[in-house]
């Protein structure tokens, strides 16, 4: 039998280099599953992780991709950190989007420096109001947020849906589940010229650093920290783990939504159904992978983003199927979690209980 | 004739870091007696039984069961040997019903077909009345008691455990219990009964074994001893002569006027109705057995759980309603009993965990923004204060030992000058070094004029340093008096004392 036993002591140093261990494990055992699949491993390899780097296209759009993954995970990473598991970004995301891109299409062809302001406002206001849901419930009557988060989610992508398929249909359409594209005042300011590359980065970037200081210097972060580690202290601290549960959530809510409303008025430009597209699920890892620290999380989030594009590249170039990106992602998860374990247990062999009795 | 022994132990011996919790215990238990396990807690009663359970090994010393000598490395093979125990916290899965809760707990061969017909045969025979088909979730917390015990008969025990087994139960469950024991002792079954509670010791067992400091101190009959005879061998006699006590003390600090709450948790204590003052410059001390209301107390007090606005009042306002930064605000610091994660975060800094309970008081918190130098100078002023061994204030607080540990929260409430002070076990795991220090320190305190409340089992200390002393027993206060007044013995009765008489009174059910 296998068991895992605890540690006396945690190993810091593993716990430290586990996200780096994790890629390197995950490279490793994607070069065997090339060549298991009769790719040429090494190639396939380059592909991913390295050729995105080459062009300043790719990287733009490495940017494009990290923007939401990095702004939601920094958002998650407060209640993460305190215990509470807002698992429904991606619903969040969608109804940013679908506030924010309604101001949008409501003020169509109105000019004016303050509509994409107030998009941004509808956004963050829209995700806060669809993460109030589990925060009350949780708040009000101990529902457990991971449930009622993660079933928002489905319901706010069929809401869009409905949405976009009714009222807010483009009605020069011709009758495609579409809505209107977002008139110049209401589409984000590109970063750099000829990319997709939009100011929402500058945001995120903003929000990392926001974050790096409420987390390590404001009394807000140090009450996350306690609450995440003993409820008890917590309350002995005079701390109200309510209060805190309600500020987490409206944090990664609004985060959230923010993000959402940068993906319709940035890249894609109008409200379609297939907007969410898992930036909400994939910032959980982006979340864990960057150890919950708003820097790490600014990298992590890169990481990520670059395994989007490298899937891609590699779709194209080396005819593998779209799942290629989900795979890597999924055993970056896992080997990172498989470290954290082994960080604080180590494994023992125990004889079966039967075979002990009868000797 | 030899008389027949069912179980013996021999010279156990158990020691952990610091303390010896089982120290060279011999004693044995004949088929069919009831036999008590008598002690304070911290005597090292439950370690005893987890060895006997095959929970623990013992570091030295045998068992013999049956005459074969017996040891066991998992309960597996205890409940293999016919030991049966039954815990004072049980488990059972509350979704699931009594039959489904005993097919899961017991040996795969035990578990026949008719389990159903064997659970209602067992219950009419010894007098536990259970349900096979009804949900856990729905029992009371004595009909789930029953469930555990018929979990263990079902296996035929010859000997059979229960540990403080009263301690959850109301008094006319208590008293169907006592039949069920009874019966069971006539019908072969040894018992092992684990309790402080005197009262019921003298009336079920026919003989005790008593405990103190991991060690056995007396063995006797408990039906020819008085419950104060009894007391006394718990407890012992050792305690120093109490000092006499200061004649006169300052204005009244904290008042507790009539607090009675309802405990949130099934297996805690409802507090009722507790009166008392503390006035500057007083030490009070709270005495008695674990799980009597103290922790309960000490919530309402620390504001951890708010109360209604009249119960609490810091000198002349109302505070029940107050949390734990307001009373901390208006002068109230407070040293819980359970160090790590309640009175300090292992896994964060020395410095950090002064923000924890300082930052009011001490300014380490500035509109909302952590003041690090602040509070790194706070940490060390109390390293340095109070002799707390480390080599940096940005150390882990969970790298400290356990008296290095208690030094240093004793030293963050106390050097942010209190009004008034209320701290549980405060020198519980402490080198007797420490100790001292710590005893200094409050003595220190209250003569600057602090009022002070301990809440302690230790009678020892809270002789030596308190002026006046109550007992609180199952949620109720004796009421307060001056310490050179106090007795032993009377101090005795009134930890083991079992109200139920009283208690019958107000809470018969409907």
């Amino acid at each position: 039998m296998i068991r895992l036993e605890a540690r006396n002591q945690t190993s810091r140093t593993l716990l430290f280099w586990s996200p780096i261990l994790a890629v390197g494990i995950t490279v490793i055992a994607g070069t065997i599953m090339f060549a298991l699949l009769g790719k040429a491993p090494i190639r396939a390899i380059a592909i991913i992780f390295l050729e995105p780097l080459g062009d300043i296209f790719s990287i733009a759009e490495i940017v494009v991709k990290a923007t939401p993954l990095i702004l939601i995970a920094v958002g998650l990473s407060f209640g993460f950190k305190a215990g509470i598991w807002n698992i429904g970004a991606e619903g969040q995301f969608t109804i940013g989007a679908l506030s924010g891109g309604s101001v949008a299409l409501a003020l169509y062809q109105i000019d004016g420096a303050w509509v994409l302001p107030l998009m941004c406002l509808a956004g963050a206001v829209g995700g806060m109001l669809w993460a109030a849901i589990p925060a009350f419930l949780k708040t009000r009557y101990n529902a457990n947020e991971i449930l009622v988060s993660l079933m928002l989610t489905y319901v706010a992508v069929l809401l869009l849906s409905a949405l976009v398929h009714g009222p807010l249909k483009d009605p020069d359409g011709m009758n495609f589940p579409e809505s209107r594209i977002f008139h110049d005042a209401a589409t984000l300011p590109i970063l750099i010229e000829g990319t997709r590359a939009h100011v929402g980065f500058v945001t995120a970037i903003v929000a990392v650093a926001i974050s790096w200081l409420v987390l390590s210097r404001h009394i807000f972060g140090y009450q996350i920290k306690v609450l995440g580690q003993s409820q008890r202290a917590a309350r002995f601290g005079g701390f109200n783990e309510k209060h805190v549960t309600w500020i987490c959530l409206m944090i990664s809510g609004g985060l959230a939504g923010l993000a959402g409303l940068f993906e319709a008025a940035g890249p894609v430009g109008q409200l379609v159904p297939a907007l969410p597209v898992g930036y909400g699920f994939t910032a959980i890892i982006v979340a864990f992978l960057g150890r919950l620290n708003p820097l790490g999380i600014l990298l992590g989030g890169f990481v990520m983003a670059l395994t989007y594009i490298g899937g891609e590249s590699a779709q194209i170039e080396l005819n593998l199927p779209s799942a290629v990106t989900g795979v890597f992602q999924g055993m970056l998860l896992f080997f990172l979690l498989g470290i954290d374990v082994l960080a604080n247990y180590k494994i023992r062999m125990t004889q079966p209980l039967s075979r002990k009795l009868s000797e | 004739m030899k008389t027949p022994i069912l179980l013996e132990l021999s010279e156990i011996t158990k020691t952990f870091p610091g303390v010896k919790a089982n120290n060279d215990i011999s004693f044995s238990i004949k088929p069919g007696e009831i036999h008590a396990l008598l002690g304070e807690n911290g005597a090292g009663k439950s370690t005893l039984v987890k060895i006997i359970y095959g929970i623990m090994q013992p570091d030295h010393g045998q068992m013999f069961f049956g005459e074969k000598l017996y040891k066991p490395s998992e309960p597996f093979e205890a409940r293999a040997n016919g030991i049966g125990m039954v815990f004072q916290h049980f488990s059972l899965f509350e979704a699931l019903t009594v039959a489904e809760n005993i097919e899961l707990g017991i040996n795969k061969e035990a578990a026949s077909k008719d389990l159903n017909r064997q659970i209602s045969e067992i219950s009419e025979t010894y007098g536990l009345p259970v349900d096979p088909i009804q949900r856990i979730g729905s029992l009371s917390v004595g009909e789930c008691q029953r469930v555990e015990v018929v979990r263990c008969l079902l296996q035929k025990p010859r000997l059979l455990i229960m540990d403080e087994p009263t301690s959850v139960l109301t008094p006319q469950e208590s008293h169907l219990l006592f039949q069920t024991l009874t019966k069971l002792s006539q019908d072969g079954c040894s018992i092992l009964y684990i309790s402080h509670k005197l009262e019921e010791i003298r009336m079920l067992c026919e003989r005790a074994t008593v405990l103190r400091d991991g060690k056995v101190v007396a063995q006797c009959s408990p039906r020819e001893e008085s419950a104060r005879s009894l007391a006394k061998m718990m407890i012992g006699s050792n305690l120093k002569t109490p000092q006499p006590s200061k004649p006169a003390f300052g204005e009244k600090r904290l008042s507790v006027n009539g607090l009675s709450i309802n405990s949130t948790n099934p297996l805690g204590t409802s507090l009722c109705n507790l009166v008392f003052e503390v006035r500057a410059g007083e030490i009070l001390g709270i005495a008695g057995v674990a799980g009597n209301g103290q922790t309960e107390l000490f919530e309402v007090l620390s504001g951890e759980r708010t109360v209604d606005k009249n119960m609490v009042q810091l000198d002349h306002r109302l505070v029940g309603h107050e949390g734990p930064t307001k009373r901390r605000e208006l002068g109230m610091c407070c040293i819980p009993e359970e160090r790590v994660g309640h009175a300090v975060v292992p896994d964060m800094s020395l410095w950090e965990n002064c923000i924890l309970s300082a930052r009011t008081r001490q300014k380490l918190e500035r509109n909302g923004f952590l003041n690090i130098p602040a509070s790194h100078n706070f940490a060390e002023k109390i390293v340095e204060n109070f002799n707390v061994k480390t080599p940096s204030v940005k150390r882990d607080v969970r790298s400290l030992s356990g008296g290095n540990l208690q030094k240093f929260i004793v030293g963050r409430e106390m050097l942010q000058n209190p009004r008034i002070l209320v701290i549980m076990q405060p020198t519980w795991g402490v080198d007797a070094a420490a100790a001292a220090d710590i005893h200094f320190a409050l003595n220190e305190l209250a003569e600057t004029g602090t009022a002070i409340l301990t809440i302690s089992q230790d009678l020892d200390e809270l002789i030596a340093i308190s002026n006046s002393f109550a007992v609180i027993s199952e949620g109720r206060l004796s009421e307060p008096r001056p310490t050179i007044n106090v007795t032993i013995e009377e101090i005795g009765l009134l930890m083991g004392k079992t109200s139920h008489f009283e208690k019958n009174e107000q809470n018969d059910p409907p």
